[in-house]
């Protein structure tokens, strides 16, 4: 066990590292941050002094040098732009492109999984057919069309829902959230009904499909034999079997809401990771892009990693097929 | 039904009135580029520079028209060659009570060039500046050669406090700790992405603003800056996107600001290499760089259509160009229109240089920098090509182009041929671009540092280097409009147009257009 443990430990640690070597070359060769960064009225010297300010006159494997040995000490370097830690930026982002992400989770769940329980009881029923209508739509409107008219219709038009921003926050369990005041989830509200189309629309065709299975399934077939309420088959006989693919498929689309936060958070001008990224990318503040791809890389790492692990316990061929290799 | 409906109609409009009433001191702007810190020496950059006018003051303040006017000096002047007496304003206040003196500014002065981890500082300003106390509300600035430009440098340093600011690190100004200033607004609070907002400072020396809270909203992309003004979330933007224009226009309930900018869109034609790169003969041989060529660069600037890009590229959001800045401002010439649209006259002065039939040419430019500037690259382009010279079109990313354009070449040196660029005058007159785009490229002095057509032409240096040693303003005034002129009749580079930017804001709030681009509350009045 302890063997096979190590050596999965060893491979994510070459995958860490093949993955930083692509990733900081990847992002240092694309254009010239210097130009982004001087003002206009600077001269010839005051250019190349910024240029050497900021490491970019060593030659490139020296930069990467440099990178790597602060990454072992945990410093992914500095902002271009902001001067202060990438990783700092980073993290101080995070609890607002999460919360959002949860939120959009929750909201596919919630509306997701009835009307594909709907539609998939009943198949032939109008509302049916006009759900998995709406549920094409989900899948292929783009989200920056979707935000805005979900702008125009729900603040401009009818005035219900501020347009953009993430207003008021209060701190619960020592995390700032904006779920926590009334005005917060009037401001979360469309990024996250905008984000969570796509799950909402996966959700009901995953339910839908389990429920017409396991209607047919012979263990349904029995209880109706025995008399059980319609009630009880479905909510709980029915509902049990299918909830395994459709809560396996949502906890990994929890990751993709993630990147997936980038437009959203743009249009609705939602303080997240999202938006520190696309502008790093945008005005070139390489520290930070690299920084967040590979706290990226390190939570897919981590993740399969504990879930390889798991399945080791839990299914001991993995193991032995594995020391068989 | 309808007796429903225009009942809420009343109690809607009677709420507006309330809490219009209610609010009207409270004032939101949607801005469409956020400042990177609050520490006003961190980042030399419109964003940054546009915030910390509302909490810091400069010695000497800049109006909308980049006029210099008293700031928190009330005189200065030349007393001998090589020195400038500033007199202080005295009994100024910073936001923490604290007295403005000499001490602040020195200390200032000190700090603005050299603040850990800037991406770019003020040093530009103050190389070769030596500040000396005389007493508490006079202070000496020597150089070592005639200075002109000094008010028009030091209009850019936000002064700071000595007890509160000057030791403190960026982190301690974003926080507010040390985002203390002598400025119409003070700090409120910071929230990078989301908000800034600031309250008013009751005793401020000067004209008080009439708003007493403002809160800024970074709100990057433009259709969502322009609903969020619809819906009422803010009470103005800036930076109006062009397309959006004409509908803004026909709202009842909306109140649209332009004013033209200091910035001038141009065009760098390659005049220092024999071969160049981006240049090629009709048949796609390599020849002789056309462009060295006076005529043919004429020729270029003939067959532009100005009214065209203006009217149908920019939707009428701009000027004609016909130098480097636009009337009124110090320097430009009276003499100097946009070059008329003669695509017959360029076909005469190309076959008159050699070239009947034309030549290959690739024209470079950014697709989001400027305002349309992808759109003015491709008719410039068709423009070029209906008289004889076929223009491919190429643009990228800013963060690309611009590396590119200024060292992507052989030897560090700019890589296209024929290039679409645009310079803000900053420093508010025509020494700017005069000498970094006119002027020829000279590392040493710091000369030409964005002159990416590398033209040279030793009269017109004199003329700018003259210029830049004359203190007499009037003197200075016609040696710089003498130089654009010069500068123009070379062809050195083609201007094409000057910008002109839009805000908006709800019905009853007007802007004041500020011709270097910034978004102020103090600007916004009421009507």
């Amino acid at each position: 066990m302890s063997v096979f443990v190590i050596r999965r430990l060893m491979q994510a640690l070459l995958v860490v590292f093949l993955m930083s070597v692509i990733v900081f070359f990847g992002v240092n060769i694309v254009g010239d941050p210097v130009y982004m960064l001087v003002s206009p009225d600077a001269d010839q010297a005051d250019i190349e002094a910024a240029i050497r300010r900021l490491g970019l006159d060593r030659p490139i494997w020296d930069q990467y040098l440099l990178f790597l040995k602060g990454a072992a000490q945990g410093n992914l370097g500095d902002s271009f732009i902001f001067g202060e830690p990438a990783l700092k930026l980073i993290l101080h982002h995070m609890p607002a492109t999460l919360e959002l992400a949860f939120s959009a989770l929750m909201l596919a769940i919630v509306i997701g999984i009835p009307l594909g329980l709907f539609s998939g009881l009943y198949p032939d029923n109008p509302i049916s057919k006009g759900i998995m209508a709406g549920s094409i739509l989900g899948f292929s409107l783009p989200t920056f069309w979707v935000g805005l008219m979900l702008i125009l219709l729900f603040a401009v038009e009818l005035g219900w829902l501020p347009s953009t921003g993430r207003g008021d926050t209060a701190t619960i369990f020592g995390i700032e959230t904006s779920l926590a005041t009334w005005d917060g989830l009037r401001h979360i509200f469309l990024p996250a009904l905008n984000l969570a189309l796509l799950k909402i629309s996966l959700a009901i065709r995953l339910t839908r499909a389990g429920v017409r299975e396991a209607m047919s399934q012979d263990y349904v077939k029995y209880a109706r034999a025995k008399g059980i309420s319609t009630r009880r088959i479905i909510f709980v006989h029915v509902m049990k079997n299918i909830m395994i693919p459709v809560v396996t498929v949502m906890g990994l689309e929890f990751g993709s809401l993630i990147g997936f936060s980038v437009v959203t958070e743009t249009i609705f001008a939602w303080p997240g990771m999202g938006k520190l990224l696309i502008d790093a990318i945008l005005q070139l503040d390489r520290p930070v892009v690299v920084a967040y791809l590979m706290i990226m890389v390190l939570f897919f790492v981590v993740i399969n990693l504990v879930v390889d692990i798991l399945y080791s316990i839990l299914d001991p061929r993995v193991r032995l097929q594995d020391q068989g290799a | 039904m309808r007796k429903l409906t225009a009942a809420a109609a009343v109690s809607v409009s009677v709420f507006a009135l309330l809490t219009g009433a209610a609010s009207a001191e409270k004032l939101t702007i949607g801005l469409a580029s956020e400042p990177t810190a609050m520490d006003p020496h961190f980042h030399n950059l419109g964003p940054n520079n546009a915030i910390s006018y509302h909490l810091f003051d400069r010695l000497i303040a800049q109006d909308e028209k980049q006029r210099l006017s008293p700031g928190l000096a009330v005189s200065w002047q030349p007393i001998d060659e090589l020195t400038w007496e500033f007199k202080l304003r005295e009994g100024v206040k910073f936001h923490d009570g604290s007295d403005f003196n000499a001490d602040d500014f020195i200390c200032t002065m000190e700090r603005a060039p050299d603040v850990p981890n800037s991406p770019s500082g003020f040093g530009t300003y103050l190389k070769g500046k030596s500040f000396k106390k005389i007493d508490d509300y006079t202070v000496h600035i020597s150089t070592e050669t005639p200075y002109p430009l000094m008010a028009n440098d030091i209009s850019t340093i936000p002064v700071i406090s000595d007890s509160a600011g000057c030791g403190a690190a960026t982190e301690d100004f974003n926080t507010g700790t040390a985002a203390i200033g002598t400025g119409p607004f003070k700090f409120g609070s910071y929230k990078p992405g989301e908000s800034i907002t600031m309250v008013r400072n009751d005793d401020y020396w000067g004209e008080a603003p009439i708003w007493s809270e403002v809160d800024f909203r970074p709100i990057k992309s433009g259709p969502s800056r322009v609903a969020a003004l619809l819906a009422g979330d803010v009470d103005m933007i800036a930076s109006v996107p062009t397309t959006d224009i004409g509908v803004l226009e026909g709202k009842d309930e909306i109140q649209l600001s332009q004013g033209v900018s200091n910035r001038v869109i141009y065009l760098h034609l390659d005049q220092f290499r024999e071969n160049s790169p981006f240049v090629k003969g009709t048949d796609g041989s390599d020849i002789k760089n056309p462009l060295l060529d006076q005529r043919v660069r004429l020729a270029i600037s003939k067959s532009i259509n100005r009214n065209a890009i203006v009217d149908r590229v920019m939707e009428g959001v701009a000027l004609p160009a016909g130098q480097l800045l636009p009337e009124g401002f110090f320097g430009v010439s009276e003499n100097l229109q946009p070059i008329d649209y003669d695509p017959n006259g360029a076909k005469e002065l190309l076959a008159e240089a050699g070239y009947p039939d034309g030549f290959q040419l690739t024209i470079h430019g950014p697709n989001d920098r400027y305002i349309n500037d992808a759109k003015i690259a491709e008719a410039i382009g068709q423009m070029l090509t209906r008289v004889g010279i076929k223009t491919a079109v190429e643009t990228m990313p800013r963060s690309v182009y611009f590396g590119r354009a200024s060292r992507g070449g052989a030897d560090g040196k700019p890589e296209f041929s024929f290039i679409l660029v645009g310079w803000g005058a900053g420093s508010g007159e025509a020494s700017s671009p005069l000498k970094s785009l006119i002027h020829t490229y000279d590392k040493d002095k710091g000369f030409g540092s964005s002159n990416r057509g590398r033209h040279s032409n030793a009269e017109i240096d004199a003329k700018i280097e003259e210029a830049l040693r004359t203190v007499d303003d009037e003197k200075r005034q016609d040696l710089l409009a003498e130089a654009t002129e010069m500068a123009i009749n070379d062809v050195a580079i083609i201007p094409t147009h000057f910008q002109v930017n839009t805000w908006a804001a709800k019905k009853g709030l007007k802007y004041i257009p500020r011709t270097d681009e910034y978004t102020l509350a103090m600007g916004v009045v009421k009507e």
